[in-house]
């Protein structure tokens, strides 16, 4: 065994699973922030891009996985390729533009060419390399991709489970239904918000499948509903959700099970917040069919969704977190659109999305405050645990794993029970 | 008289004071008062990135009258975490260049540095603020005002108050 085997090695006083309880150091510490990112961040599949994002050949978009900055790009065929953004030469990144379109990527140091496949084209004045000098062995350092429902993700990991095994057919069952809320049209991406936290990655982690929250931190936003709209958000108080282990770390919280499917909604009324939206779809010649399904894809599913390491569901939006340090993470958060649909249900969906996400929020300001706090509240009292035991008083077995009350931590329970396992992988070896 | 031409030291010194008197107004929070400096059918927009057709891309806010009143509603009722207490501002508007006279409808824009404290940790903003003021018997009501933060279309923070 190594001598600087990592402290962390008792993970079991990390995260006690019978207790549900972890430990302080699981937010604050700078060593174990960095084992996670070998141990997972290197090792799983990790959400980049949405395929929308980068719909057509040589457009890219720049991501992370983990600390590591990336490009994810679509060749001439349209096949998808990720790489770490940086140089073999002499490690400069070759690209700093967000998303855009091109050819190929080219380092401004040197002039070393990549393709779009992150393989090395051309080396400006070769001969000082030699003769032998193989330009198939200097190509950028490329991830795994694979896509699911328009989602893409990479790993590092040649040997990880293919994507849909690792998301497994509970989590590709409900990423179908997220994806109704195209009401017909495919899922588009209309833009995101970013804002960075000063708070340890997991903080966020737990927080989509939280539905405990809620009422709390944002009741200033509940306050600006209607009371038709406030009462679908009155999930605490009705006990017809849920929250459910999806396996891998992945879990649904399940806040309006009437919104599961929206096909299942067909033959409702539109809901009167919606009749002006209904109507000027109408004129815009859209069957009575098609008016129902888009009003109802504008109103969005009923579930929040969290994947293990770093991507969820939320209604109508997806929320990718980035671990920066052990104390910073960046989120965005991605509003969702009809491409192709009615301007009108997209311009509503973009406000929509600016009334609760983003800097400017009636929302993400109020979770980023309490997440905030909660990284300054673990500077004290280090010997205390943080409780994520809520709802096991009645948890029974759902299709993948435990299922609780709607504001049980069930989730957090399921991401912490990944979160040991990768962690103790290749513990044992010598 | 209303002097109309752009270089005009009394227009200017007009449109300054009233820059002044909202940015002021916007550090003491006196949210009540900067709503009354507003037409009924003005909007408050903070774009994000360089696209300018807002009604149609995300922003980081895009406020009708109903929205700006939801939002100092929130701000004020107390039940908003991260705005009770909100981060404090100084700010200071400067590089006031008057773009157009148009009858009564002045184009303005000018630079807005804002320095925030909360939790004693301080960050500075910065933002290009376009207005579009109409002059009336009460003075100047804003039709428009569009405020670009430096990065708008990159990582952030969460804000509290208003630019």
């Amino acid at each position: 065994m190594s001598l600087d085997t990592p402290k962390f090695s008792d993970l079991d006083a990390m995260y006690d699973v019978e207790n549900a309880k972890v430990a302080t150091e699981m937010y604050e510490d700078p060593a174990l922030f960095k084992e996670e990112m070998d141990k997972i961040f290197k090792k799983t599949w990790v959400f980049v891009a949405h395929e929308s994002e980068f719909p057509d050949k040589g457009s890219f978009k720049l991501s992370h996985v983990g600390l590591d900055p990336v490009i994810v790009v679509r060749d001439r065929k349209g096949k998808i390729h990720c790489m770490v953004n940086r140089c073999r030469h002499r490690a400069a990144t070759v690209c700093e533009v967000k998303k855009g379109k091109t050819s190929s990527f080219q380092c401004p140091y040197h002039g070393w060419g990549y393709g779009l496949d992150g393989s090395l084209r051309a080396v400006p004045y070769p001969e000082q390399y030699g003769d032998d000098f193989d330009k198939s062995q200097h190509g950028m350092l490329k991830l795994r991709t694979e896509s699911f429902e328009g989602m893409v993700f990479a790993t590092f990991n040649y040997d990880a489970e293919p994507l849909v095994d690792f998301l497994g057919p509970e989590v590709c069952r409900y990423m179908t239904l997220f994806m109704k809320q195209g009401g017909g049209f495919p899922i588009k991406v209309l833009g995101e918000h970013q804002f960075s936290v000063p708070m340890n990655w997991k903080v966020q982690l737990e927080n989509t499948t939280d539905a405990y929250h809620f009422p709390i931190v944002h009741k200033s936003f509940m306050q600006t509903l209607d009371e038709k709209t406030e009462d679908l958000f009155a999930f605490m108080d009705k006990n017809e959700g849920w929250v459910e282990d999806l396996g891998n770390g992945h879990s649904i919280m399940m806040m309006m099970p009437s919104r599961e499917d929206l096909d299942e909604r067909m033959d409702d009324p539109i809901e009167p917040r919606f009749e002006w939206l209904a109507e000027e779809i109408r004129k815009e010649g859209y069957s009575e069919e098609q008016v129902k399904r888009i009003v109802l894809a504008v109103g969005g599913p009923g579930f929040n969704m969290n994947l293990f390491p770093n991507v969820s569901f939320s209604l109508s939006f997806f929320r990718v977190l980035t671990p920066v340090s052990v104390d910073q993470t960046d989120i965005r958060h991605m509003a969702l659109g009809m491409d192709g649909g009615p301007q009108i249900a997209n311009q509503t969906r973009l406000r929509l999305h600016e009334h609760f996400q983003g800097p400017m929020g009636f929302g993400s300001p109020d979770d980023a405050e309490v997440w905030e706090r909660v990284q300054r509240g673990t500077q004290g009292g280090e010997e205390l645990k943080i409780l994520v035991n809520r709802g096991m008083v009645d948890e029974e077995q759902g299709v993948m794993g435990p299922r609780g009350h709607v504001s049980a931590e069930t989730g957090m329970r399921a991401a912490y029970g990944m979160w040991k396992r990768m962690m103790d992988e290749g513990a044992n070896d010598v | 008289m209303f002097d109309t031409s752009t270089s005009s030291t009394n227009l200017l010194t007009e449109v300054t004071e009233f820059l002044w008197k909202e940015a002021d107004i916007l550090d003491r929070k006196a949210y009540d008062t900067w709503l009354d400096l507003w037409l009924t059918e003005g909007l408050y927009i903070l774009p994000m990135g360089d696209g300018e057709d807002y009604e149609n891309q995300l922003n980081l806010c895009y406020d009708d009258d109903k929205m700006r009143r939801m939002r100092i509603d929130r701000f004020k009722r107390g039940f908003s975490i991260s705005s009770a207490p909100a981060a404090d501002t100084v700010r200071t508007v400067s590089r006031i260049v008057i773009d157009s006279v148009d009858g009564d409808t002045i184009k303005v824009r000018a630079a807005q540095q804002v320095i925030e404290d909360k939790f004693g940790r301080q960050r500075i903003w910065a933002a290009d603020v376009f207005f579009t003021l109409k002059k009336t018997e009460d003075g100047f009501l804003i039709e428009r005002k569009i405020a670009k933060l430096l990065n708008s279309g990159g990582m952030l923070n969460s804000f509290s108050y208003l630019f």
